[in-house]
Parts: structure tokens; sequence; C-alpha cells
């Protein structure tokens, strides 16, 4: 039996770029080193509602994302808190290097958010999809990567991450997604929220996926399976002991996300539990392949990141 | 060899008429998409694919002897659908599937995808590299071929592409055309505000390029130019155009800041249409 769940209406609510331009903006208030640096794209990633309130600590260098980040460098060197933004996949992709030399390896306190990631933002295409951004992002040295559920949870996010210090990508996307967190989301880095108890099987995932895995834990439990639901909001450094807690007392784990399946979340926690406690593992995400264009919920549903994909990949491991 | 296919120059003003209604009708039965980035360039690409400028074949798509067309700035990708279609590439009845699941008429040009398409763009700045890599492959292989690229203004802005402007100068391609599309605006403002580039013929000149400013909507300046490309030698040559953004739809026009990357809504479809004018 599945859930019939073969598709994904995506409803209204916060995106989660919109969550972190608001949780920017009030942040800029609280902290004057805070500064953004932009790539002609404010009114994409929202970051204009910073830069309408503090226009003097706002830069948009044009579309030119190698400056952009070594201007933020160069920013933190000078003791600021630059938050460098611009749609994920141009930030990573585009100035990996300068990422890596100017941020990474001389572990500067920038942050970087990076937008439109994933195939949920539709229409544009596989050239505007984040979808090789977080792992890049958990290949360098040093950096903290998180990818948050919801607007809630962004907000969160976001005010951690400036608080504290290091080099960061948060990762955001394009379209409304359904809130986990009702009321004010409790986000500490590196430590993962079980949003539901389960002793059978453990979805872990993050981003857009969180919701998904929700309701794949509500299909489930339909059919009697308990599913534990753990919202690994920070890939790195992961949280090693929800992973091990998880493959002690259920007896399979399901990564799902909203990425490659190459050095994404899955690898990571596949990584712990080879490591620390083998035990049935399943994988939703998009696979090896670029996408196309569609609506965000029919790309959803052509690469499987659905509430039945996540349901199937349970009973996959509970077999074994 | 392939040959250009040229239309009368009486032609000219109805084949752009067409591209205009053609953007306006796939960008709007889309939901989204770049008409305004797609409208300041039809004059262009009218003189392109029909002025006798581009030699190509849409029957055999990738001759190896074919002019290239390489669209940088991608997400003017409604805009070479239709000159692509209106050229044979495809069915003009395809446009309206612009940004459809399962429609090789993505929301940036895949080359994998749709034949016509020379380069998969939509990441800014990076078209003009692979023009050289054509035009240098062009000249180690004897071949005559030339490649033009189109670039946005505020694409221009990427280190990039003026990497690939200092190479193609010092090397003297003259098998090589750039084309930037002059429209004055980029995604969150005014290229003025933003980044001015001017003195823009000034610093190509300086980077060893033969760069004129011209009207890009005026379509005798537009042949004329291409004329000069073609016959300019030991230098590879950057046609500035000074466009209007969303040229030909008013309500575009008037506000380019505003009507980046947003289709007409449905109910102002048929005011710009009318405003256009009715297809020769
Ligand atoms: C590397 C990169 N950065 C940012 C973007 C987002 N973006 C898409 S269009 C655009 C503005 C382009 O302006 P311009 O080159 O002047 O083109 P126009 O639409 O005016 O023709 C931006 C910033 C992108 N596509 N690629
Ligand atoms: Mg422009």
């Amino acid at each position: 039996m599945t859930l019939g769940l073969t598709r994904v209406d995506l409803p209204k609510g916060a995106a989660t770029r919109e969550a972190f331009g608001d949780a920017l903006a009030e942040a800029g208030g609280a902290d004057d080193r805070i500064v953004v640096v932009d790539g002609d794209v404010n009114n994409s990633t929202y970051t204009y509602k910073f830069k309408d309130k503090y226009p003097e600590r706002f830069f948009n260098v044009g579309i030119a994302e190698s400056n952009l980040i070594g201007v933020a460098a160069g920013l933190a060197g000078a003791g600021k808190i630059p938050v460098a933004s611009s749609f994920s996949v141009f930030l990573l992709a585009n100035a990996y290097d300068q990422i890596r030399m100017g941020v990474a390896f001389p572990n500067q306190n920038v942050k970087l958010v990076g937008t439109h990631a994933g195939i949920s933002i539709g229409e544009d295409g596989p050239s505007q999809m984040g979808i090789e951004d977080v792992s890049l992002a958990c290949s360098l040295p040093g950096f903290t990567v998180i990818v948050p559920a919801d607007g809630p949870s962004t907000a969160a996010a976001t005010a951690a991450m400036l608080q504290r210090e290091g080099p960061t990508f948060l990762r955001c996307g394009r379209p409304s997604v359904p809130v986990v967190y009702p009321g004010a989301a409790d986000v500490h880095i590196g430590k993962a929220n079980t949003l539901r108890d389960g002793d059978d099987v453990t979805i872990i995932a993050n981003g857009i996926m969180v919701a998904m895995a929700l309701d794949a834990a509500e299909g489930l439990a339909e059919e009697g399976v308990e599913a534990r639901v753990v919202d690994m909001h920070t890939v790195k450094p992961i949280d090693q002991n929800a992973i091990e807690l998880a493959a002690r007392e259920t007896r399979g784990i399901v990564v799902a996300e909203e990425h490659l399946a190459y050095g994404g979340l899955g690898s990571t926690v596949a990584m712990v539990v080879a490591e620390h406690r083998p035990t049935p593992m399943a994988f939703v995400n998009i696979g090896d392949t670029y996408a196309t264009s569609g609506t965000p919920e029919e790309l959803l549903t052509k690469f499987g990141l659905t509430p039945d994909a996540i349901l199937d990949a349970a009973k996959r491991v509970l077999k074994d | 060899m392939p040959q250009t296919r040229p239309a009368e120059r009486s032609e000219l003003p109805g084949i752009a008429q067409r591209l205009r209604r053609h953007i306006v009708t796939s960008t709007t039965a889309a939901g989204s998409g770049h008409p305004s980035t797609s409208l300041s360039m039809v004059e262009l690409l009218t003189v392109l694919y029909f002025g006798g400028v581009l030699r190509y074949d849409p029957s055999d798509p990738q001759d190896p002897h074919r002019d290239r067309f390489i669209l940088s700035k991608g997400h003017g990708a409604p805009g070479l659908y239709a000159v692509l279609a209106e050229a044979g590439y495809f069915p003009t009845e395809e446009l309206s599937t612009l940004r459809r699941l399962g429609s090789p008429l993505e929301g940036h040009p895949n080359m994998c995808r749709l034949p016509g398409v020379e380069a998969s763009t939509g990441s800014l700045g990076q078209g003009l590299s692979i023009g050289l890599g054509h035009a240098l492959a062009g000249r180690l292989d004897g071949s005559g071929y030339r490649v033009y690229v189109m670039l946005g203004d505020g694409e221009s802005e990427e280190g990039q592409v003026w990497e690939a402007f200092m190479y193609a100068g010092n090397h003297g391609l003259d098998n090589l055309t750039a084309i930037i599309d002059h429209n004055g605006y980029q995604q969150t403002d005014a290229v003025d505000q933003v980044q001015p580039l001017e003195p823009l013929t000034e610093k190509l000149a300086s980077f060893g390029w033969a760069a004129r400013t011209i009207d890009g909507h005026s379509l005798d300046e537009v042949i004329e130019a291409f004329e000069w490309a073609r016959t300019t030698k030991g230098r590879p040559q950057a046609i500035v155009a000074r466009t209007t953004k969303g040229k030909g739809v008013s309500l575009l026009e008037s506000a380019p800041g505003k009507w980046h990357g947003k289709p007409l809504p449905p109910d102002e479809e048929a005011k710009a249409l009318e405003e256009i004018g009715a297809a020769i």
C-alpha cells in the first residue's frame, strides 16, 4: 500500500530564502559588524530587506561572484561579519577556489548564504539549481553547513550562524514550504532535532525533505510502522550521537535530501553508520543527474523526492 | 558547406515582429521567463539568422563548418528559441511548450536537448570563453567558420568575460565577434548604478578588439555592423548595441528595472501584441 502521495503540493507559507532575509535584516540592528555582499540578486535572495535598512553596510558588487567572495573575505579579515549571498550554485560553483583560498583555508568568518537550492526552483531549469552545493561546501575543511527545513528554523539558523564564529554555508530554497516548527524553532548548530519518535525505522532528512519525512511517517504509522523523524539541519559538523542512537534503537535508516547522491547528507550519515554501527540504509535524493524545467511539484515527483519515495525506502530497509 | 539563408531586406521587419510575438506569447503561456531580456536583442537575432550573416543548416545542425551563435546571456532563451523556430530548427508551435516538463525548450538553453543551441548557458559570464574555444578550433582546423557570442551588459561585469576579451584580443582571433546587448539594465538595477561599463568601446579597443557602438534596433545599422565585423581582419570585433530592455512593449519599456525576469500577465498580452503589430 502507498499513501497516494506521489505528488507533493507545496502549500503557501514562508520560503526559507524569505525567512533568511527577514532574520538577516533583524540581526543587522543588533550587530553593526554585519555587512552584506550581493551579486545583483538581492531581490531574489531577500537581502534587499537588509539593504533597505542598512544601505551603507550593503555592497552589490555586480554579477561577479569570484569578486564577491574575495570582497567578503577581505571584509572578514577587517573584522566585519560578511554575509555573502547569491543563488547557491553561483556562490559555490562559480567561486569555489575563491571560497577555498579566501575563506576556508584561512578560516575566515564569512557566511555564505545560497538561495535557489535544489530542483524545487522549477521552471528556470538546471543551470540555476544548486544541487552539488552541499557536497562542495562539506568538502571544505572547517566549514559549517546548514540546510534548514522551514521558515522558523531558517530564522533561528540565521541568528545562530551570525552569532557563531567561523565559515558557514546556509542553504535556502525558492518556493514556499510547509512549516514543521510551528512557533519559534530551536536550532543548535550541530545538534539534530528529533521531530517524531519511533523505534522501527529512522528517517533522517533536511531542507524540504523534512516535511515529506513527517508525511511518510504518518503513512507508515497507518501500517503499524513507527518511524523516528530526525531533522539533520546541520550536515557538518554532523550530529554523530543522533545517528548512533538511530542505528542502535531502530532497525534501519533512510536519508532524504534534495541534493545529488554523492557527497551530501546521505554520504555523511553513511560514513558515521559504517564506522560506528552498521545498519541497513536507503537513500532518497536526486541521484546522479541534472534535472530539467518543470513546475516544482512536477520535478520533485519526477526525480523521486516525495513522501511515497521515503515510505517505500523505509519499507526496503525494514525488509533487509 | 552551410550557407547564409537571407530573407529579403523588406522582410526583416516582419520577422522581427514575429520574434517579438513569440517572445511575449511563449513567456506569458509559461508564466515565467525573461521577455524583456529577449526583446532587446530581436533586431540583432533577426539580422544574424535572416540578414545574411550566419551560415547554418537546420537539417544538419552539427555541420562542422557552420557558423556558431552562442547566447551567453542564457536567460534570453525565449528570444533564441523564437529565432531558431523561425529559422526552421523546429516547428513554431513548439514554442508554447517553453519551460514545461518534457520540453527541450528549458528555462535556459540546453545544448544536449535542442539542435541549434551551441552552448548550455544560464550561469552568466561563460559564453565568450566557449566561443573563444570554437574560434581557436576553427583557426586550428583551417575552417572558415565564424563565431558570434551575445552577452548582456550586466553579464559583462563577470571577470571571466574580460579574461576571454584579453585572450582573444592578444591572439588576434578575427573569426570571433562579440555582441553586447547594452540595454542599460541588469537584474536589480540600472547597470550605471551597479557597475558602469563606460567607456566600453575604448576598454575593448585597449584589449585589442575592433569595437563600435550602434543602435541595436536599427536594422540597417545592425546589417552594416555585421558586415564590418566579417570584413575586419586581424582583430576580434565587438558590437556594442545600444538597445532598450523590453523593446516593443511599452509596459516593459516603461520600467525595465521592475520587469526583469517577469512575463507579461495574460491580461496584458493582447495589448502588447497589438503594439508589436500583426506579423506580415
Ligand atoms: C553567474 C550568474 N550570476 C547571477 C545570475 C542571475 N541573473 C540572471 S539574469 C541577471 C541579470 C543579467 O543582466 P544583463 O546581463 O544585463 O542581461 P539583460 O537581462 O539585461 O539582457 C542575473 C543577475 C546568473 N544567471 N548567473
Ligand atoms: Mg542588460
